[in-house]
């Protein structure tokens, strides 16, 4: 669970507290954990994309080698929480093998369990399926034009409507973004244990374990004390990990229903539909200013789609509202169902496909303006929030954009397209900006401190690969002002104090500042302890002590001094224990706005010829209050350009719409960024306290290395061809070139 | 009835295998083995397989339909290989077989008799981590873990294959392992590292 720094000493400072499990194959991800009698389940899924399953014959698998079961709605038990009659609880998304309807493409409909994962493969194709067919929309390029098609998710004005189109100069344009899928190397997984009708233990790949456990205990109508979740590791999510799919629950009532332990496998074909992904968008951006370049009015409309079953949303146009200054600012949004799975939140929820947009239109507008990009968005920069008319806690954009002009080599860019030519490649600069929301939301710390002096720090979180260990050991290490190595962070287990889902860029905020909160009050505690326990401490008040280096001293006499663990032993405390909660939002949080920023800058070669894209070089800078572990934020800003890669220029999910079937559900037809694709990469942070964010002055990283990335990237191909690409991923025939 | 769809790399990978099958059973079942198309339920076969793993000798019962990363992750309770699409897209299966790397959801089990397998697992003496492991966690080249032991030992096959002279030498024999957390740049950086350092791998 958390990691034994003595295994490999030694190790330096900032290296990542579990790196030694996750280089030597110690680390258990979720499929790993050895459970004795353990059976394997896998779905079989429909072959149509809407109506209605008329009859599953499970005959045939039953007779295979080693078939359990095969469940469906023809067999499966009742789930309470299923029921709305029972417990009141209103259960949102889809029921697993719950009803005979098909919703999308590869929904499941009958789960096979068998004792081994060959003979439950080889019974999947025996489960024979037969379906009344009905007509299917899967394609959201031709029913976004239909405005009974579509749903309102909101709108907002400020000022004039359209104020835009008033403006001495002025640019419209519609950009696209195709669904993206998070496809992290892990696939989900879950084992379900039950001990007793009302008892339950789960192995899951989840970003949160008390979301997890809250979501079976409401599902099977438990206590939640009585529910287990353990995610020691979690192999990748980007939010896919976020709310509990159908192969969580199916997992719990396979195993409920044939009393052994069952283990639930997803396949990757299936990782591409079964845990949702970024939903497709059309926007379309109209945006004004006067001749120096002054924002007069900014309209930001958007669609995107969802299933429909649920109507999921995310904050597309929110972007545009407050990034930059601008009086007249008007939104409008809208989702499309259709019969498709759920989307979710996917890195950068929202303002990735927004920030795309927008800083693809601010491009745009500079070069009418023949204004440098950079300057124009210096020349619209606020310190005030123009929504919610509050002052940012913190915001060093200029020093971004700074650094980032300096580091790429920006005096080099033409500032008129085409112009650049190195050994037949055309050569551009582009560079776009990414915010997003950092808050402080509640989280519980227990911190033991153990008669040896070292501490352990537990909380329900998960990690799914930011680090949380290895930032939370910093935090606890420098406020203790003691070595690093005596110190560990155990998550991954929902019987510790309840921790926030890893998501929103709020961990290290939200469980930092608890981290901190507890080791300050085990300071306090120590200092209390001493002036009760020890004789030469008894006339000192609390004021005159600190702790540092395991020992509590007086500050005005060096000599009055006991060890921590000497002071524990004093006590005849084995230990002592304390757990405490950061809170959530303060009132003076609610006086500022708290945003993390980035800035990311690309050099990009056009192949003359061929409209083959190279990045030659990228920098990507971060505004997110103090950093505190260098090591460990570089490396996630580093996999936020990466993923700002694949968007750009490599990722697209393509749907038959015949069929409605998904076309390239794997690896090797949905292309991610590989090795070849990854120019060198500088990080740089302004690494400035936020003053109000929280006392350890840190926000997230997570969201905005991804924010605003890929209109960097089609910024800098438009200033190497001329030619603006306004529908992702960029690929050479879009650019003008026959595809060779 | 279609159950949901498999790529060609598990469609293959099933066909061999009821090929395999066929052999073990009597002539009217072989009829139906090989009519694919018309599935039946078909009884298991298990082989007797003699394998080395991290240097120590196995003899195992096996199923003929597992992978040897199956076998690894689900028989032998090496769970270091890691599962990342089953079809031999992503590299996270990387093992060594008699010292060249192979995906091991590639390759059945029962193919391997009398094979040397290296796993991730077999890579550090309990004393002393390997260079390229030591490289990995000094340069980060790591974020959730998952594709890092497929990594390390194609970075160990790599570097012994005498492809890791350049940061473009080893991007391009690299290029089968996927990275979704984006941790690419520090990987090489390790890599190079390692070569550069001269260090015995």
């Amino acid at each position: 669970m958390s990691t034994n720094h003595n295994f490999f000493a030694p190790f330096a400072d900032d290296d990542r507290a579990d790196a030694a499990e996750k280089v030597t194959g110690r680390a258990k991800f979720t499929a790993e954990h050895a459970v004795p009698n353990l059976a394997y389940g896998l779905f079989v899924c429909s072959t149509i994309a809407k109506g209605t399953v008329s009859k599953i014959d499970e005959s045939d698998a039953l007779k295979a080698p080693g078939v359990l079961d095969v469940i469906s709605f023809q067999n499966c038990p009742a789930v309470p929480g299923y029921n709305p009659a029972k417990g009141g609880f209103e259960w949102w998304g889809l029921k697993t093998l719950y009803d005979n309807k098909v919703r999308f493409y590869g929904q499941p409909v009958a789960l096979v369990v068998a004792d081994s994962f060959e003979n439950a493969t080889a019974a999947l194709k025996l489960v024979h399926v037969s379906y009344e067919k009905e007509a299917h929309e899967t394609d959201f390029e031709k029913n976004r034009k239909i405005e009974a098609a579509l749903k309102p998710a909101g709108n907002y004005k400020r000022g004039i409507e359209k104020a835009y189109k008033t403006a001495p100069v002025f640019i419209e344009a519609e950009y696209k973004t195709p669904i993206e899928v998070h496809s992290p190397m892990e696939m989900h997984a879950t084992i379900a244990i039950w001990e007793g009708d009302d008892k339950l233990t789960v192995y899951d790949k989840t970003q949160g374990p008390k979301s997890t456990q809250n979501t079976l205990a409401k599902t099977f109508d438990i206590p939640q004390k009585n529910v287990r979740v353990i995610t020691e590791y979690v192999g990748g999510a980007f939010g896919n990990g976020l709310r509990s799919w159908l192969h969580v629950p199916a997992a719990c009532i396979a195993a409920k229903k044939l009393k052994r332990p069952v283990k639930v496998l997803l396949t990757r074909p299936q990782m591409f539909s079964l845990v949702g992904y970024r939903p497709q968008s059309w926007q379309k951006i109209g945006i004004g200013a006067d001749k120096t370049g002054k924002f007069i009015g900014i309209s930001h409309s958007a669609i995107s789609n969802s299933s429909r079953y649920e109507d999921f949303r995310e904050g597309i146009v929110d972007v545009s509202k407050f990034l930059y200054a601008c009086d007249n600012v008007d939104t409008d949004y809208k989702t499309l169902p259709l019969d498709l799975s759920t989307p979710t939140w996917m890195r950068g929820p929202g303002e990735v496909t927004g920030c795309y947009a927008l800083e693809s239109a601010i491009d745009e507008l500079s070069y009418q303006l023949k204004m440098d990009p950079i300057e124009l968005r210096i020349k619209n920069f606020t310190t005030i929030n123009p929504e919610n008319k509050l002052p940012w806690s913190a915001k060093n954009l200029l020093d971004c954009y700074e650094a980032g002009k300096t580091k790429i080599g920006w005096k080099n860019r033409s500032a008129i397209p085409g112009k650049l030519k190195e050994n037949g490649w055309l050569i551009g600069y582009g560079m776009g900006g990414g915010v997003f929301g950092a808050g402080k939301g509640a989280a519980s710390v227990r911190l033991i401190l153990k008669e040896d002096g070292t501490i352990v720090l537990q909380s329900a979180v998960s990690d799914m690969g930011p680090g949380t260990s290895t930032s939370m050991v910093k935090v606890a290490a420098e406020t203790m002002q003691m070595p690093i190595h005596k110190i560990k962070f155990s998550l991954g287990d929902s019987d510790y104090p309840p921790g926030p889902s890893q998501g929103g860029s709020g961990t290290t905020s939200t469980l930092g500042s608890a981290v901190n909160l507890v080791c300050e009050t085990l300071k306090q505690g120590l200092k209390e302890l001493a002036i009760q326990q020890v004789p030469t401490f008894k006339t000192l008040a609390v004021a005159d002590l600190d702790v540092k280096n395991e020992v509590v001293f007086s500050t005005k006499d060096p000599g009055t001094i006991i060890g921590v663990a000497e002071l524990l032993k004093l006590s005849g405390k084995p230990l002592i224990e304390i757990t405490k909660d950061s809170g959530g939002a303060t009132p003076e949080m609610r006086k500022y706005a708290i945003n993390s920023f980035s800035v990311h800058f690309v050099k990009v070669g056009v192949h003359a010829k061929t409209g083959e894209v190279k990045l030659l070089q990228i920098v990507t800078t971060g505004d997110a209050g103090k950093i505190i572990s260098e090591n460990t934020a570089r490396s996630q800003m580093l996999g936020g350009v990466v993923g700002g890669i694949g968007m750009a220029l490599k990722e697209e999910l393509t749907i038959n719409h015949t069929t409605g079937e998904i076309e390239n559900a794997s690896l090797g037809t949905y292309h991610l960024p590989l090795h070849t694709d990854i120019p060198p990469i500088e990080v740089w942070f302004v690494n400035k306290p936020d003053p109000i964010v929280n006392a350890i002055g840190a926000k997230g990283v997570g969201e905005i290395s991804l924010i605003g990335f890929a209109a960097a990237v089609t910024n800098a191909v438009y200033n190497a061809t001329g030619k603006r690409v306004r529908d992702l991923p960029i690929t050479a025939e879009k650019l003008g070139f026959k595809k060779v | 009835m279609e159950a949901c769809k498999y790529a060609d790399g598990r469609r293959g990978f099933l066909k061999k295998s009821t090929a395999i099958a066929a052999l073990f059973l009597t002539p009217s079942i072989v009829t139906k083995a090989f009519a694919y198309d018309k599935l039946v339920p078909t009884p298991v076969e298990k082989e007797k397989l003699q394998i080395v793993i991290n240097g120590k000798s196995y003899e195992l019962m096996v199923d003929i339909r597992m992978s040897l990363l199956d076998l690894l992750r689900e028989q032998v309770g090496l769970t270091g290989s890691k599962k990342g699409c089953d079809m031999g897209q992503c590299g996270a299966c990387i093992v060594l077989v008699n010292g060249k790397r192979v995906n091991g959801c590639m390759t059945l089990a029962v193919d391997n008799g009398n094979n040397k397998i290296t796993t991730i697992e077999g890579l550090a003496t309990p004393e002393k981590l390997h260079p390229v492991q030591e490289a990995f966690i000094s340069h980060d080249a790591m974020q959730c873990g998952y594709c890092t032991p497929g990594q390390i030992m194609s970075a160990v096959a790599c570097i012994r294959e005498g492809h890791a002279n350049t940061r473009e030498e080893i991007k391009a024999y690299m290029e089968g392992n996927i990275c979704r957390c984006g941790s690419y740049q520090n990987i090489v950086d390790a890599i190079l590292d390692v070569k550069k350092s001269g260090k015995p791998v």
